[in-house]
């Protein structure tokens, strides 16, 4: 079954891990080309609603759904419209880049898993080093080729959980543009980051998270950090 | 992406990641080889090994290598967090577990190549007089114990005590593997070996592996979507 959508909706969802409350009642809505900006500080549960999106976890109440699909009925079909870039950057450092890319595009069924690879590898900019182990590269590096990984199969929605990590401006700016370029083409980007700079004007919509809760959600954020202070400080975080 | 494909890449991915660090090859066959080493040390006395004593030796050191095994593969995985990239492909779940667990049973196969002439030799024991019966004893066998194995693994990669969970869990749930795979392997050191009680045990053998790899297959996808 091939299935597309051109939104997610989350509707009151929560996650409890225990007696631990992750997220409570967060409900949101990202459109086909938007970026939507999942903000708050350490623990607010943004890489829990990353996860929740991947369907790598289940709510414990709420419901989430792309279009008019649940993830449950649809399961490796709705994952193959997927693409996440975690904390972790998900690659094998005793293979190659070209290795680890040829694996993934591979497990997503792509006709020709080497030729996407080494189109991934020269869009990261790092065809000169295809076949050098993973371990051998800076942590820069390996951000770009996880971002190819998790990019690979042309996801519809792409989920990003502190993408700028260990990335120097260059390679920081070019990711930027890679966003706008994702946007451009019609994918859903959920971006979790700490990095209130660089998200400054990217973002379509923000999602302020604190303690699991929903602060406030705010429409094109002119001044991201003078917002994020001003929406924080209503609860007493800055 | 078929079942099968997925299960392949899985394996080939295992294995030539294996094959540049050879880091569970290494530890599994030192540990296997140090095991039957003592076990001669303290059993073989002035050149005469203690009869029947080849087949439980040979079968602990499986075990225990297998343990050591079974830990580090998904360790691995968890280090990187590659795990959840291999739950997050449009493929079957269950594929991911066959892969792994083909990985496993390749790795297990290469230790046995080493410990059964090594059992052989230090304990004087006719292992290989009947070739056939034995690879069928120790295929199966491995398969029974590497099945549970690799579903406990992949289980526990998030627990904090798994070293100490993985022996604990498994151990209770494959003793009948061990059992059937000790008094097969005994039943074929027999000066007049009976192969119908061989034909017996490693049809057990086969029922345990049937029954085992089924469980795991229809239990992995929910064990490992939270």
């Amino acid at each position: 079954m091939i299935i597309d959508f051109d939104q997610v909706t989350a509707a009151d969802v929560s996650r409890h891990f225990g007696r631990r409350r992750a997220l409570s009642r967060i409900s949101f809505r990202a459109g086909s080309g938007t970026i939507l900006g999942l903000l708050g500080p350490n623990g607010a549960g943004k890489s829990t609603m990353i996860a929740l999106l991947a369907t790598l976890m289940r709510p414990s109440e709420g419901d989430i759904r792309y279009g008019p699909h649940t993830s449950k009925p649809t399961g490796a079909s709705l994952r193959r419209t997927i693409g996440i870039l975690g904390h972790d950057l998900f690659l094998y450092p005793e293979l190659t880049a070209h290795e680890n890319l040829t694996f993934f595009a591979g497990l997503y069924g792509a006709a020709n898993a080497r030729a996407a690879a080494s189109a991934a590898l020269e869009q990261a900019g790092l065809s000169d080093r295809a076949d050098d182990p993973i371990a051998s590269f800076s942590r820069g590096m390996r951000q770009r080729v996880a971002l190819e990984r998790a990019l690979i199969h042309r996801p519809r929605l792409v989920l990003l959980d502190e993408p700028f990590t260990g990335l120097d401006d260059a390679s920081a700016a070019a990711l930027v543009g890679r966003l706008r370029g994702l946007r451009a083409e019609g994918a859903i980007v959920v971006l979790a980051t700490h990095d209130l700079d660089l998200a400054d004007g990217l973002l379509d919509s923000a999602l302020f998270l604190r303690d699991g809760r929903m602060v406030d959600t705010v429409a094109r954020p002119d001044a991201l950090r003078s917002t994020y202070r001003t929406v924080m400080g209503r609860t007493g975080v800055s | 992406m078929t079942f099968g494909r997925t299960a392949w890449l899985v394996l080939r991915k295992d294995l030539t990641v294996e094959v540049r660090s050879l880091e569970i090859a290494y530890t599994t066959l030192f540990f296997a080889i140090s095991c039957v080493l003592f076990f001669a040390f303290a059993l073989v006395k002035e050149g005469k090994a203690p009869e029947d004593g080849a087949a439980g030796i040979l079968w602990i050191a499986i075990a225990f290598a297998g343990t050591l095994a079974l830990g580090r593969t998904f360790e691995r995985e968890r280090q990187s967090e590659t795990l959840r990239a291999l739950l997050m492909a449009p493929a079957a779940r269950p594929a991911i577990y066959v892969g792994k667990l083909l990985g496993i049973i390749a790795l297990l196969s290469a230790a046995e190549l080493v410990l059964v002439p090594l059992v052989a030799f230090l304990f004087q024991a006719p292992l290989l007089s009947h070739p056939f019966w034995l690879s069928a004893v120790l295929i199966s066998g491995t398969i029974g114990f590497s099945a549970v194995g690799t579903l406990f693994s992949a289980m526990l990669v998030r627990a904090r005590s798994r070293d100490v969970l993985l022996p604990v869990l498994l151990y209770p749930i494959t003793v009948p593997v061990i059992i059937a795979g000790v008094r097969a392997t005994a039943a074929l050191l027999e000066p007049d070996v009976e192969l119908s009680l061989v034909r017996f045990w490693v049809a057990l053998l086969v029922a345990l592996d049937v029954v085992f790899v089924t469980l795991a297959l229809w239990t992995f996808e929910p064990l490992m979507t939270d």
